[in-house]
């Protein structure tokens, strides 16, 4: 099934038009049988492993990685993707963003991450340090609204992404006391 | 103690504005419950049975006496004039509005504290030994390693919808006070043959309906590596843990179905890209956190205080036998505020009682306390000369009950008469059991021994690794109680064994009776009533609270349908 065109998503930090569409299987297709329609489709991953040949043809096309698939499977194709996408099943469903991470990071992938499913405003923040640079948020939440999601702290503790130095090495941080010794058990 | 910096503040301030911005956004319906509910339980507040319940974070259960008086504030403003400290080294607070909850944080932030990752599916406060920097037994300190991974973990974005919660302790004394061995990740502060520091790093312990001891997943951590190799295993639990089923979800059931050597494997292989990396510990980030936990000025003295020697006290003599505690430095000790007074709920304090130990902590203590995960406070830096008027004052306020390790030492969650997942009340079972054994002659004979009751199979009362566990069950809309005998926390972690069916509320106190009985009447000279369990198995503890019938007793506030 296709799904209907979002219109709009987030990208970066605005709204913008969007024309992608999502092809995710019925119960009665295959990954091998189904037949992917002309234009920007984001297809399933299992569907671009089956008809890699085929599909390597066109000169756009997005993939998606469900969250109980690895991102290995992607391994040496990443790049030939206008778009990655990452589904979230439902929105306390984390395994996306270890998915992003890993896209990112060890595929080394730097196109557009796309969050799409169950994508809502408090999850944004996360999702844009882990990787993301996409959003398709839910069609029944104002998408202008989530955008607000995106800034919620001006400061994190760890790395990831977004940041590759946690705070410990951006920043000097005060020393409260008097400096002494305190370290030597080390 | 670890002290706010500009980071600190700036993080807690931007996470007031996005809680009240959530709670606003509940209460006009633009967010459903649904979806509201993981952004409350990762600020720590639950739906209980009759009200909001709102958890805050003592990091590691350590707390500065303008903390502790902030406890006792929001008690009297926001909640009916008493707090619960919890197995967790927390605190929490029953009766609490929602409208309110932003506020609170507001005046939490004012003296450096918060409620952020107190609950949820998410790495939760960092727990370690109550005694740590000060305990006589300590090979190194485990705070700043503690704050450090509180940092880490405080909105790491990778980890904040895991499979299920996810609990850390660190341990840093030859003795195990933090339980590491029932904990997803359990670190213990080792040095290797060449003097070196790091961890012994065990995943996959943990209570509720499966109950698993830690395994150790690496002998030896260098100490540098804490971050990217906890990183490693969380990324490994947050991809492969189970989603299907919540009872089914704690990474102790994925490392039990992968095996150790299969996931130990996993993680090295998903470390291996991140080992030596930016997140490496520095000696210089260990240096900075650690000058926090700098001893504070002891003044020079030795322990050669008579009075403590030979207490001619008897009262005094009980109290420094069991709630005073050796310490590293000569000439001080720590002692621990039991808050298991007969008639009070186990871990429930009044704001007047929590002001009382301010002060306390403020005269005799430096200013600091911690919160144990048996439900006591401690006052850690006590000159022992100062003992017996620090005993005399707690005394004043029902805090000096000379029962720490002892039967009535229990530790009980809220149960059914606060918690909506408690299938049986715990305090009122508590309550009982206290009642019957307040003889302090009888309980000083019985020695150590840990009664823990949970309400339910959460285990928030950490029945498994009680000697005695106490856990409620429903029978056909009843109140019921399972025992087990013979579980231990600590080094030699076990978890208990169950001794058969089930009895109501009523029974337990003679039933407790009865398996004293047993251990009295089969004890080796010293031998503590875990030991005789473990020794004996249960087949004599059986038989002899099974032989005749129980009579059904009474319960105060007992409900059977």
């Amino acid at each position: 099934m296709l799904e209907v065109v979002h219109e709009q998503i987030i990208r970066g930090r605005e709204v913008v038009a969007d024309d992608w569409r999502v092809l995710r299987l019925e119960e009665n297709e295959t990954p091998e049988g189904v037949v992917v329609p002309e234009g920007k489709v984001i297809v399933p991953l299992s569907v671009w492993l089956a008809q890699k040949e085929t599909l390597s043809q066109r000169a756009e096309l997005g993939v998606w990685i469900a969250a109980d698939e690895r991102f290995e499977a992607l391994k040496g194709d990443a790049d030939r993707f206008a778009v990655i996408a990452v589904d979230f099943p439902k929105f306390s469903d984390g395994r996306g963003y270890s998915i992003a991470f890993n896209v990112r990071k060890r595929l080394g992938y730097t196109g557009e991450l796309r969050a799409i499913g169950d994508v809502l405003r408090d999850q944004l923040f996360s999702m844009s340090r882990v990787g993301f640079n996409a959003y398709a948020t839910r069609k029944d939440r104002s998408i202008h609204d989530a955008l607000k999601g995106l800034t919620v702290f001006s400061e994190t503790y760890q790395a990831s992404v977004d940041q590759p130095l946690p705070l410990f090495r951006r920043k000097e941080r005060d020393v409260p006391l008097e400096h002494s010794d305190v370290g030597a058990g080390i | 103690m670890y002290r706010y910096d500009q980071y600190d503040h700036l993080i807690v301030r931007e996470r007031i504005a996005q809680y009240r911005d959530q709670v606003a956004r509940r209460l006009n319906d633009e967010l459903t419950e649904e979806e509201f509910l993981p952004l409350r339980l990762q600020n720590g507040l639950y739906m209980q049975r009759h009200a909001y319940m709102l958890r805050i974070a003592v990091p590691y259960g350590l707390l500065s006496t303008a903390q502790m008086r902030m406890f006792a504030h929001i008690a009297r403003k926001y909640d009916r004039g008493y707090g619960h400290f919890t197995t967790r080294q927390n605190i929490q607070f029953n009766w609490i509005e929602l409208e309110q909850t932003p506020d609170i944080l507001t005046d939490l932030a004012s003296v450096e504290m918060h409620a952020i990752q107190t609950s949820g599916n998410c790495i939760r406060n960092i727990t370690t030994d109550e005694f740590a920097g000060v305990a006589a037994d300590e090979i190194m300190d485990p705070r700043p390693f503690a704050e450090i991974l509180r940092q880490w973990s405080t909105f790491h974005p990778e980890f904040i919808a895991l499979p299920r919660k996810f609990k850390v302790a660190i341990n840093g004394a030859v003795e195990d006070r933090a339980a590491i061995a029932i904990h997803d990740i359990g670190l213990t502060l080792v040095k290797n043959e060449d003097g070196e520091v790091g961890f012994r790093f065990m995943a996959g312990g943990g209570m509720g309906r499966t109950p698993i001891i830690g395994s150790v997943i690496r002998e030896f951590l260098p100490w540098q590596h804490l971050l990217t190799y906890t990183e490693a295993v969380m990324r490994v639990y947050n991809s492969y843990g189970r989603r299907d089923n919540k009872y089914k979800a704690r990474i102790k059931i994925l490392l039990k179905a992968l095996g150790v050597e299969e996931f130990s494997r996993l993680v090295e292989e998903e470390w291996q890209d991140l080992k030596d990396g930016p997140e490496t510990l520095s000696r210089e980030e260990y240096d900075r956190v650690a000058a926090y936990f700098e001893a504070p000025a002891y003044a020079t003295l030795d322990d050669s205080n008579p009075l403590l020697a030979h207490p001619d006290n008897k009262a005094f003599g009980n109290w420094l036998n069991r709630n005073v505690k050796p310490h590293k430095v000569p000439g001080y000790a720590s002692v621990v505020l039991s808050l298991k007074k007969t008639g009070v709920p186990p871990g429930d304090a009044t704001a007047e009682q929590i002001d009382f130990v301010a002060d306390l902590a403020d005269k005799f203590s430096f200013g600091e306390l911690r919160v144990t995960h048996e439900q006591n406070l401690v006052l850690a830096d006590v000159k022992q000369s100062d003992l017996f008027e620090v005993w005399t004052l707690a005394k004043s306020k029902g805090l000096a009950t000379p029962n720490i390790g002892l039967l009535t030492d229990i530790i009980s969650c809220p149960g059914g008469d606060f918690c909506s997942l408690a299938n049986a009340k715990s305090i009122p079972i508590a309550a009982a059991i206290a009642e019957r054994f307040d003889n302090l002659d009888f309980q000083h004979d019985i020695g150590d021994i840990e009664l823990n009751i949970s309400g339910c199979i959460n285990a928030c009362g950490h029945h498994h690794v009680g000697s005695i566990g106490v856990l409620g069950v429903d029978k056909d809309g009843s109140e019921w109680y399972q025992v087990s005998i013979g579980g231990a926390q600590g080094k030699d972690a076990a978890i208990g064994k169950i001794i058969g069916p089930s009895f109501s509320g009523g029974q337990m106190p003679e039933v407790i009776d009865r398996l004293l009985q047993v251990y009295v009447q089969n004890r080796f000279e010293g031998e503590r009533f875990v030991e005789t369990a473990q020794r004996l198995g249960i087949a004599p503890f059986k038989e002899h609270v099974y032989a005749t019938p129980i009579s059904k007793g009474e319960l105060v506030g007992e409900d059977h349908a």
